[in-house]
């Protein structure tokens, strides 16, 4: 039963997250074409594009939140599909962080951070809190531990839930407009921790607009316009002009302010 | 500092002035056509002799018919609460869910219950459970001297062991009944939660069970317990009905002491009466805890 988990073609170990001729509708919508896309172990990709190009769908699809009906999605090695107990096992690999942050918002900071380990993991409480703090202190916000979402601020809170995402220990993180919700002064405390993030050496899929991070931070840069990739090189290729057209009038709009 | 305006007293308008007149005159001419017009001879107190009578022999008061029958009343709602509750958990979990199946057999459930009117589902279930189900579970032969039936602790609960598969019947139509709009209630508490808790919940990988238990639950939960609370209010009222299959409460009772006394208005005003205190100190309780929770909440 095992070797179902996986298909027939060799994967590369080192490659985390793959798409493979990946199609998905909303009912008879198409959100993604032909979305083929793999990320490296340490890699670290931005993706843009204009708004309802599909770039939340596809990278929602990572982690099965969006199901695709066409194409084949591995991660870490195993291919994700609805069977429900393979997924959760995916789902431990993979950290999320929303634009809208999600924290819980009927449990203080420490039970945000403690509640996947101690449930997935099966581990005591006290050995929960040390791995949450440990987090928390990596994000900053560890003096905070004993408030409730509703009294932290914007930016403190999406760094409560990158400690979250992190507290599973996963291999890949994925993020999702993380500063588009957020008042532009804390814009910045939130890209620093998913700077500090990236050189520590974790593998990113990281949706956003902000084009001074993706300059600082990415290796790669995806461009997706109306479900399609139409772009995917190397942050120096796209930034210096190799890039096409509808990348360019994206860039050139985005870039005005 | 400026200081907030005082309150600008409550003043009553002419308008106000003519509301009480009216309901004061209407009342005023209800008391004249009964005691003038209406040839009646009122006994109150015959019928507080079924609330409490005075027992000679032990000279003190005990409890009559009547209100051994807001016991069983208030034991009927509190067990039909409790299986209702559950019942409304499971079924309004369903009626959320993605699975086709279930779906349909929680909305059939909550569909059958709106349509039909109460007496005719309560007189239905009533003759299936009592025919059906009792004799297979085995209720009916229970044993009426057992150390715990014959308890006082089984009284409290259950009322008299003579007449327990009886409650129980009752208590299930009306478990039955209510669990359909407790089930709305869930529905509605558990779709009221934002579609970023549960994949928020899912992201980190908690399980079905852990998303619901963990996640979904504690904050439908705190907007469900109002609604629940008024509807605990509305099954006492309810309970009512299950008097027509001979359930032994409040208003079966009632109407063997209008019978028998044929003080038929003393009766059924005391037992309104009965119903208001009740009903309405539920009310007041709840409201009372919902404010205190509100308060500490902030
Ligand atoms: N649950 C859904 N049901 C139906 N259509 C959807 C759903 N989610 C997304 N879509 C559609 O799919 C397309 C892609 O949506 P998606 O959210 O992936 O875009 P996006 O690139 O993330 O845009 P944005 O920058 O606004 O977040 C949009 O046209 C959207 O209307
Ligand atoms: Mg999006």
């Amino acid at each position: 039963m095992s070797n179902l988990s996986t298909t027939d073609r060799k994967i590369d170990p080192d490659i985390l997250i793959s798409f493979q001729g990946v199609n998905k509708w909303f009912d008879h919508f198409q959100a993604l074409k032909d979305i083929n896309l793999s990320v490296k172990q340490g890699e670290r990709v931005v993706v843009c594009g204009p708004s309802g190009s599909g770039k939340s769908t596809m990278i929602r699809c990572v982690n099965q939140l969006e199901n695709h009906q066409q194409g084949t999605i591995h991660v870490c090695g195993r291919e994700v599909y609805s069977n429900m107990k393979q997924l959760e096992q995916v789902r431990r690999e993979v950290g999320m962080v929303f634009q809208s942050f999600n924290l819980f918002p009927h449990m203080s900071i420490l039970q945000n951070v403690t509640l996947a380990p101690m449930r997935n993991g099966k581990i005591s409480s006290a050995e929960a809190s040390e791995i949450a703090m440990h987090y928390l202190e990596r994000v900053q916000i560890a003096d905070q531990a004993d408030k409730f979402p509703s009294q932290l601020s914007g930016g403190q809170q999406q760094r409560v839930a990158i400690a979250r995402a992190l507290a599973m220990k996963p291999r890949v993180m994925l993020f999702d407009e993380p500063t588009s919700a957020l008042d532009p002064e804390m814009i910045n405390e939130v890209l620093d921790v998913m700077g500090e993030l990236a050189s520590d050496g974790m593998t990113m899929m990281v949706v956003t607009h902000e084009m001074g991070f993706a300059r600082k931070v990415a290796d790669r840069v995806v461009f997706m316009d109306e479900g399609r990739i139409e772009e995917n090189c190397s942050k120096e290729d796209f930034f210096t002009g190799g890039r096409g057209e509808r990348a360019e009038a994206f860039l050139s709009k985005i870039l005005q302010h | 500092m400026t200081k907030p305006p005082l309150k600008t007293r409550r003043k009553l308008t002419i308008v106000d002035y003519i509301c009480f007149g009216l309901v004061g005159a209407i009342i005023a001419y209800a008391i004249y056509r009964v005691s003038d017009v209406l040839v009646y001879n009122w006994n109150w107190s015959r019928v507080f002799n079924f609330v409490l009578y005075y027992d000679e022999e032990s000279s003190s008061y005990v409890p009559n018919l009547l209100l051994l029958g807001i016991a069983t009343t208030l034991r009927l709602a509190f067990w039909a609460t409790i299986v209702a509750a559950t019942i409304g958990l499971i079924m309004g979990y369903m009626r959320t869910s993605k699975n086709l199946a279930m779906r349909m057999i929680s909305r059939c459930y909550v569909e059958l219950v709106r349509n039909i009117p109460p007496v005719v589902f309560i007189f239905i279930f009533y003759f299936f459970l009592s025919g059906q189900l009792m004799p297979v579970i085995g209720l009916d032969d229970l044993d009426k001297n057992g150390t715990f039936v014959s308890s006082g602790i089984f009284y409290i609960l259950f009322g008299d062991p003579k007449l327990f598969s009886n409650f129980v019947a009752g208590a299930l139509c009306l478990a039955l009944f209510e669990g359909a709009y407790i089930t709305e209630i869930v529905r509605a508490g558990i779709q009221s939660i934002q579609k970023g808790q549960w994949e928020a919940a899912r992201a980190v990988g908690l399980s079905r069970l852990n998303v619901l238990r963990d996640i979904i639950f504690p904050q439908a939960i705190r907007k469900i317990l109002p609604p629940l609370a008024g509807q605990f209010i509305t099954l006492i009222k309810d309970s009512a009905i299950v008097s027509l299959i001979s359930i032994q409460e409040l208003t079966f009772l009632a109407t063997e002491v209008a019978s028998t006394t044929t003080k038929v208005f003393e009766t059924w005003i005391i037992v309104g009466a009965m119903y208001f205190i009740l009903c309405y100190s539920f009310a007041a309780t709840f409201s009372h805890l919902e404010k205190r929770a509100l308060r500490a909440r902030r």
